[in-house]
């Protein structure tokens, strides 16, 4: 797992296993609205096989970062970079096209449809040949696929044909974090994914991530838990006033002067270097 | 680790939830009943005679709740259905008749009528992002001056008995019951819809869109679309009705229609179908349509008054809407 470069120093392998490459970046991003700027040109880097927490105080510009990043907003100004490549997404379905899938808030599913056709919800499995140029849809094929990606996850719903209404709110989580590993091939992004779960729904929530991670794709999460986030993160951006404050190495800084950091009580030049995410 | 069972299913399946739902279940037994008691009260009730009269009465009501239902399904209404219907007759009728256009032309030109209004309400709904209930209702009183003009008020007559006009009115005899055409087409119509609403991606986009669109546009269903497309093949529909309607009649009539809308809607209800959007089955309008024509024909021939059939058909919709309303509670 620990990835040994040898140019690094010891302290800093120690705490941070492995480091990636930058996979999606931004640069400088503004994003006024009237009088309000959510953006005030905050950075962003995000590495592969990480998973990257973004904290900040209410109104710090977290879901005007991520709904640029997933194409939900257009920003104003600054640049976004896929994989080292300039991109411009115009909508959400530019960045998914990009293989950046999102888990909303409100997780976005269809409740009276089944968890297989919400999987699969926009892009229905079609026959082949002419039944599907007809757009005729391949139930069985759908059946099988959900099965199987809900086992790889280790979600333990068994009936894929259950309407979404009936299950828990953590396992709609599930589903909704489900959807998006299916079909991300770069960067799941989560927005608050383990709000209004109980303690043990959280937890499954938590070891999804980490799974989804672990299959190789980066997740970005926004959580006002703390120790969620300290928890699962391996490192912790903290946006304050619309800008980047810092990065941090949540192994390395305590939870309360992560929060000192979020609040504007503590600056983060205060903060020493290896308590800063490398 | 934490136990994986958290997010694995607590409940097992009983045999209660194979069961249909209630807003299935009650049109059902509410049929059942009603010819029960019908059947009772009268030997001209269980006839199959009777049976192809009704299915014939309600078969226009049915074509046009088919367009009902998809818009239904979509969280919208369609209050102008009966309007757009009563234009289309009267546009084909007086096509072949007055202008001599070949009767198939004219049929095509009522049916293209009704689309390009299904469209118009599409487009108000989806580009201006107007309330369907308004839209409609606008269309609704458009539709239904432009047909008062149009006709000057007179009823068109079909002058050649053999005419494609009045295809639907043709029957076949199977074992004593008449199977007439008009209800073959329209029982052909709806296997088709559910097949596209059930079977093809379009279809399941519709029931997406009605159940959130926020997530169906989320997920790349291209939202407006479904909507524009759903209003205009509503209208396509309601041409087809108004053909199977001047097949029924003879003529072209111009008060046609009138309460068309809220019996389509009736149906609907009837039929399980949510006023919220994202749920129901085609067939259950089908079924709704039934009900609403056995209670009709029922108490007619118990010699009940139309006033009651009317109280009845209001009765039955409201206790409809309270089930679909407490199924969304629960
Ligand atoms: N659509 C919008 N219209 C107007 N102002 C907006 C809009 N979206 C965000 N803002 C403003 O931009 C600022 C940043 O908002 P944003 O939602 O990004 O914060 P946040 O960090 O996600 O906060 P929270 O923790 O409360 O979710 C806030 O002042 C907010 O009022
Ligand atoms: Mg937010």
């Amino acid at each position: 797992m620990t990835q040994h470069l040898s140019t690094q120093s010891a302290s800093s392998l120690e705490f941070m296993p492995e480091k990636g490459k930058p996979v999606l970046q931004a640069r400088g991003l503004v994003k006024r609205y009237g009088q309000v700027t959510a953006l005030d040109g905050t950075d962003f880097e995000l590495r592969s096989g990480e998973i990257l927490a973004v904290i900040g105080d209410n109104g710090a510009g977290k879901s005007s970062l991520i709904k640029a990043l997933s194409g939900a907003t257009i920003p104003d100004s600054g640049e976004i970079m896929l994989d080292g490549a300039p991109v411009r997404f115009r909508s959400p379905i530019d960045a998914r096209r990009k293989g950046i899938e999102t888990v909303y808030q409100d997780l976005a599913v269809a409740p009276a449809m089944t968890i297989a056709e919400n999987l699969f919800m926009g892009r229905e499995i079609l026959r082949p040949g002419i039944l599907g140029l007809l757009k005729i849809i391949d139930k069985k094929a759908m059946l099988t696929e959900a099965t199987r990606h809900m086992a790889d996850l280790k979600i333990g719903i068994r009936s894929m044909t259950q309407a979404v209404e009936t299950l828990s709110g953590g396992q709609r989580q599930g589903v909704a974090v489900a959807r998006s590993a299916a079909f991300a091939r770069h960067v799941v992004i989560m927005d608050e994914p383990t709000a209004a779960l109980g303690v043990k729904e959280g937890n499954m929530v938590l070891d999804l991530i980490r799974r989804v991670r672990d299959s190789g794709l980066p997740v970005i999460i926004i959580s006002h838990n703390m120790p969620h986030v300290f928890e699962i993160a391996d490192r912790v951006h903290i946006q304050r006033l619309g800008k980047r404050a810092t990065v941090i190495n949540p192994k390395r800084l305590s939870m309360s002067d992560a929060v000192a950091v979020m609040t504007g009580a503590m600056k983060s030049e205060d903060l020493s270097a290896d308590m800063l995410a490398p | 680790m934490s136990n994986p069972s958290a997010l694995s299913n607590p409940k097992t399946k009983t045999w209660l939830q194979y069961l249909p739902s209630v807003t299935v279940l009650g049109p059902v037994i509410a049929l059942v009943l009603a010819s029960f008691y019908f059947a009772t009260q009268t030997d001209r009730f269980l006839t199959p005679q009777n049976f192809s009269l009704i299915l014939q009465q309600v078969m226009v009501v049915a074509v046009i709740a088919i367009g009902q239902t998809l818009v239904i399904l979509t969280a919208g209404i369609d209050l102008s259905c009966g309007m757009i219907m009563a234009l289309g007759g009267v546009v084909m009728t007086k096509f072949a008749e007055q202008f001599g256009f070949p009767p198939v032309l004219a049929i095509l030109c009522g049916i293209g009528v009704t689309t390009a209004f299904g469209f118009l309400n599409g487009m108000l709904i989806t580009r201006i992002k107007l309330p369907p209930f308004i839209v409609t209702l606008g269309t609704l009183n458009i539709a239904f001056a432009l047909t008062q003009i149009y006709s000057a008020a007179q009823t068109v007559n079909i002058s050649n008995p053999a005419s494609p006009l009045l295809v639907f009115g043709g029957s076949l005899s199977i074992g004593g019951t008449v199977f007439n055409f008009g209800v073959i087409t329209a029982i052909f119509l709806y296997i088709i819809v559910w097949f596209i609403l059930s079977e093809t991606a379009p279809g399941r986009h519709l029931y997406a869109v009605g159940n959130n669109p926020e997530a169906a546009r989320l997920t790349g269903i291209p939202t407006q679309r479904v909507l524009l497309l759903v209003y205009t093949l509503a209208g396509t529909i309601y041409g087809v009705a108004a053909w199977l309607l001047v097949s029924r009649t003879g003529v072209g009539d111009p008060n046609a229609g009138q309460t068309d809308n809220l019996d389509s809607i009736t149906a609907v209800v009837l039929g399980g179908t949510s006023l919220f959007g994202g749920r129901g089955v085609i067939f259950g309008t089908l079924l709704g349509a039934l009900i609403v024509g056995v209670f009709r024909n029922g108490l007619t021939l118990t010699g009940v008054g139309s006033v009651y059939q009317v109280l009845i058909t209001g009765i039955l919709v409201i206790l409809a809407v309270t089930a679909d309303q407490l199924s969304k509670k629960k």
